[in-house]
């Protein structure tokens, strides 16, 4: 049987529009079938936006790429209704070891808080994460929801225009000229679509490779995530294990700036490399190697008129901390219901530059954080090295140099502090849940609060009346009435009341909270939505 | 917390011997080790960001910009 990733998932087949003799116009053209291309158009679907997905491939990536997924993506994985089988497939972890030189420095355990139905963490392979996305995509297209993926579709130009965008795709059979609406541009740090317009990129670059290797071996290692600074078996670098699904482990190997990366790719140069690290009698079979360096950039504006970048595409960083792929779904989550209220005209297009706002705060606190786990693990003078194994040496013995370590920051979801969206706040209520933040999960009896969010506009009600529904400017609002004891465990309570007695919360499409109060006002409720969709 | 730039070490000279001690016969680099762990420690026992932001400034000879 052929491994996921060799089996062309979305062949190319003729379509209708290469016949056409003038461009088919689409409302979204998603361009790159990668997770976040993936994600878009699933959520472009559920709301009745007809898009078309091009990718000049016809299967899944190759290696395990992008391999940590955070709860946050998994929440919105769970809206686009394609959480569980990930989840289901990925394996959960919590623990973790850091070593340094030849000794263990310290252990942890991220303690995930309770009362989330997604766990903190899954690892899983980018494969099988695209797998079941075009899975989901290929249901909703059989479901007759308005989507289809084209794979040996590569485009070739691009042409904004005033009320479309025009592209040239060349496929097996040949070119033709296709129309979007809106272009959602998801192809990758490198990105064509960006290259064919001409925009920047820019940002820094760390002068390093890593060598990463798929393993499928039978081990004993816990499932935990195990690095390594200047171990024996890589001196001078990092070392990083992880584990996979399927008996697959995936291992990162620095390799600092001067190496030849053919040479190293080379299972000659591999194998030994790895048994050193693994030891010699362990067993095992090299799946993929692949060589990488990366940058720390983002692209100044996401939005150009009618394309949007999301994604890699949009910014590039460094993979310590796991923000690549989770921040990419971020935006696509970010994006569409925006998209589809400008689109339905119910919105003014200037809602899509929130998408720009709050998606490029979101990338800076990814730069910034990944920037400072790269400089922590690869010191750039001799000086950032003294620092850096001092605090390494001192976590062995104090507790209080741990935190300094940084082997990377793991992702944790955006909050959005400072959008142009945020409608007003209630000091008596948590920080946690203020404007920006996307709304916490919580148990509900046998549910979850976060299954019955999302999607739409809604008004949480916590023990404070409020109507059933609301229509704002053609926008409908619907109420989910709770009661703090609804969740017996307290967290619903500790997470959205604090010490207020009531609380309601004006939520956006993709739970982020818009405004909250402590008391219902109609005329207050309804300014805020006003301003979560950009008519004030 | 301001920083305390007058001083408030007893027995100084007792202080500067054992601190000079700490690094005799030793090389250069484990010196310079010892050095940075101490900074990493201290820095630790004054916690406040602001108190650690004057001694860095101190540090460098620069002027205080704040009373």
């Amino acid at each position: 049987m052929g491994k996921i990733f060799e089996t062309p998932l979305y062949p190319y087949r003729r379509s209708p529009d290469q016949d056409r003799p003038a461009p088919a116009r689409h409302a979204a053209i998603v361009v790159g079938a990668g997770p976040v291309g993936l994600a878009a158009a699933i959520d472009c679907a559920l709301n009745d936006i007809p898009v078309v997905v091009l990718d000049e491939n016809d299967k899944v990536s190759f290696g395990s790429r992008a391999i940590c997924f955070a709860k946050r993506p998994l929440e919105i994985l769970d809206r686009l209704g394609c959480g569980a089988p990930v989840v289901d497939k990925g394996v959960q972890w919590r623990h973790g070891k850091v070593f340094f030189r030849d000794r263990q420095v310290y252990e942890f355990d991220l303690l995930p808080e309770r009362g989330h139905k997604r766990p903190a963490f899954i690892n899983l392979q980018q494969y099988w994460f695209e797998h079941y996305l075009v899975e989901r995509l290929k249901a909703l297209a059989a479901e007759g929801k308005p989507i289809e993926i084209r794979g040996g579709n590569r485009v070739v130009s691009v042409r904004p225009g005033g009320d479309h965008v025009a592209l040239d795709v060349v496929t097996p059979d040949g070119p033709y000229a296709i129309e979007a609406e809106w272009l959602i541009a998801c192809d990758g740090a490198l990105s064509p679509i960006r290259a064919m317009l001409g925009l920047d990129f820019v940002g820094r670059v760390f002068e390093d490779n890593f060598l990463i290797a798929d393993v499928v071996m039978e081990a004993d290692f816990p499932t935990e995530r195990w690095f390594w600074f200047d171990p024996p078996f890589n001196p001078g670098q990092s070392a990083l294990l992880h584990r996979q699904p399927d008996n697959l482990w995936r291992i990162d190997l620095q390799l600092g700036w001067n190496v030849d990366k053919e040479q190293e790719k080379s299972p000659e140069r591999v194998i030994p490399r790895l048994k050193a690290m693994l030891g010699e009698e362990v067993d095992f079979e090299l799946e993929w190697v692949s060589i990488y360096t990366f940058q720390c950039r983002r692209m100044e504006k996401f939005r150009h008129g009618r394309v949007l970048f999301a994604g890699d595409a949009a910014h590039q960083v460094s993979p310590f901390g796991a923000r690549g792929a989770n921040s990419g779904l971020q935006d696509a989550d970010n994006l569409v219901w925006k998209l589809k209220l400008v689109r339905d005209r119910i919105a003014p297009e200037s809602l899509l530059d929130s998408y720009d706002a709050e998606r490029v705060a979101g990338a800076d606190e990814n730069l910034l954080n990944s920037s400072r786990a790269t400089d922590f693990i690869t010191p750039k003078s001799e000086v950032s090295r003294l620092f850096r194994d001092a605090a390494l040496d001192l976590a062995a013995r104090h507790t209080f140099a741990r935190p300094l370590v940084n082997s990377g920051r793991l992702s944790v979801p955006c909050t959005y502090d400072g959008s142009p969206l945020n409608g007003p706040d209630a000091d008596a209520l948590p920080r946690r849940t203020r404007p920006g933040s996307p709304a916490p999960d919580a148990p509900l009896g046998s549910g979850w609060l976060l299954d019955r969010l999302g999607g739409r506009f809604q008004l949480l009600a916590i023990g404070a009346p409020a109507p059933d529904s609301l229509d704002v400017y053609g926008v409908p609002v619907e109420t989910l009435r709770l009661d703090p004891n609804d969740d017996p465990s307290g967290a619903l309570r500790e997470r959205f009341l604090g010490g207020a007695p009531a609380a309601l919360y004006l939520l956006r499409p993709d739970q982020h909270v818009a405004a909250r109060w402590t008391a219902y006002d109609e005329g207050a409720v309804r300014a805020a939505l006003l301003k979560t969709i950009g008519r004030t | 917390m301001a920083l305390i730039t007058t001083p408030n070490i007893v027995d100084p000279d007792d202080f500067y011997a054992e601190l000079i001690a700490l690094h005799q016969g030793r090389a250069k680099e484990e010196s310079d080790a010892i050095n940075a762990r101490l900074v990493l420690l201290l820095a630790n026992h004054i916690g406040d960001r602001r108190t650690l932001r004057e001694a860095f400034e101190a540090a460098i000879l620069q002027e205080r910009t704040e009373p």
